[in-house]
């Protein structure tokens, strides 16, 4: 199966991706964001959402955590990050293990 | 802990005997699953997270760097530039399975080369092209960085499902049955002595 990856965020700063061959969705706010992702996310195997939406959308991604796609990923927006791609990996690995192996704190 | 709920016969016993066991060797085989994914999992959990360190820090460097272009383009002229893609990612997707759990497989088919930019040179300030340029360069870490993360989220979700059957398991399952099973016998044993006795008073009066 041939995948494509699109990517959902705010601003103008995705747009650099659009020249490395992301297919891009400028939106405005969350509930924009959760409209676009579940209309593209039949079409886009891959689709990156910038952190300031994902992290306001976080219920409603991990719906789809239950398959394997398609794969949704928060990737840092134009101000930079606020960790909350780590926290992501964090949550997942307290659930999973209950201990702290990676981020020592 | 509570027993269950069964007539004290021989049948009943036997029957809960089966399921013990099968409860014991079910018990035995989810530990042991449940360990081989932990170790799968801390061992993906590690690449992800360094992976996810490279490309928030690259990421943070290449749109700096775009919006320094952006600042020194009209908006307009922008949009123009953006708006036809030229390059094009193609990417295979497919599953893999990590102790029964179907994960994303992604392989980045190689792309030819072409020219990289949508645009033409003159069109627009240098810091674009370094940004472009370096934006392809880092798709490919990004999607790896998607594989693996869903990869943990994944095994994550699982990991959590499978401690909750083995608790499930050693906590409730076996003691309630090892408890009915002693519960059956003590009542048998008590029902034979009866009889015993029953029998050793007849005796004794006839």
């Amino acid at each position: 199966m041939t995948g494509k990856t699109a990517i959902v965020g705010n601003g103008d700063g995705i747009m650099v991706f659009k020249a490395a061959g992301v297919a891009t969705f400028p939106v405005e706010d969350e509930k924009k964001a959760e409209d676009t992702v579940r209309k593209i996310a039949k079409d886009y195997q891959i689709i990156f959402i910038t952190e300031d939406l994902a992290k306001n959308l976080r219920d409603f991604l991990k719906r789809f955590d239950e398959e394997a796609y398609p794969v949704i990923v928060s990737i840092p927006n134009s101000v930079g990050s606020e960790g909350y791609g780590m926290n992501v990996l964090k949550t997942a690995m307290e659930r999973a293990l209950g201990v702290d192996i990676l981020f020592n704190n | 802990m509570a027993r269950l709920n069964v007539n004290p016969t021989r049948m009943e016993l036997k029957k809960l005997k089966g399921r013990l066991a099968t409860a014991t060797r079910g018990h035995k085989l989810l530990k042991d699953k449940s360990d081989e994914m932990i170790r799968r999992f801390t061992i993906i959990l590690r690449e992800t997270k360094s992976l996810r360190e490279e490309v928030e820090q690259r990421l943070a460097e290449i749109l700096k760097q775009f919006s320094v272009a952006r600042s020194l383009t009209s908006p307009f002229e922008m949009e123009t530039a953006f708006a036809m893609p030229s390059a094009k990612v193609e990417l295979t997707c497919e599953t893999e399975s990590i102790m029964g759990v179907d994960v994303p497989k992604i392989t980045v088919n190689d792309k030819k080369k072409t020219n990289a930019l949508p645009y033409a040179f003159a069109e627009i300030t240098g810091e674009a092209d370094y940004s472009v340029a370096q934006a392809t360069e880092l798709l490919p870490v990004m999607i790896r960085l998607a594989q693996k993360e869903k990869a943990v989220r994944m095994l994550a979700e699982e990991i959590e499902r499978n401690k909750r059957r083995v608790n499930a398991l050693e906590y409730v399952m076996i003691p309630q049955l090892e408890e009915t099973i002693k519960y059956i016998k003590d009542k048998l044993a008590e029902n034979e002595r009866a009889s015993v006795v029953r029998l050793m008073k007849v005796k004794a009066n006839g």
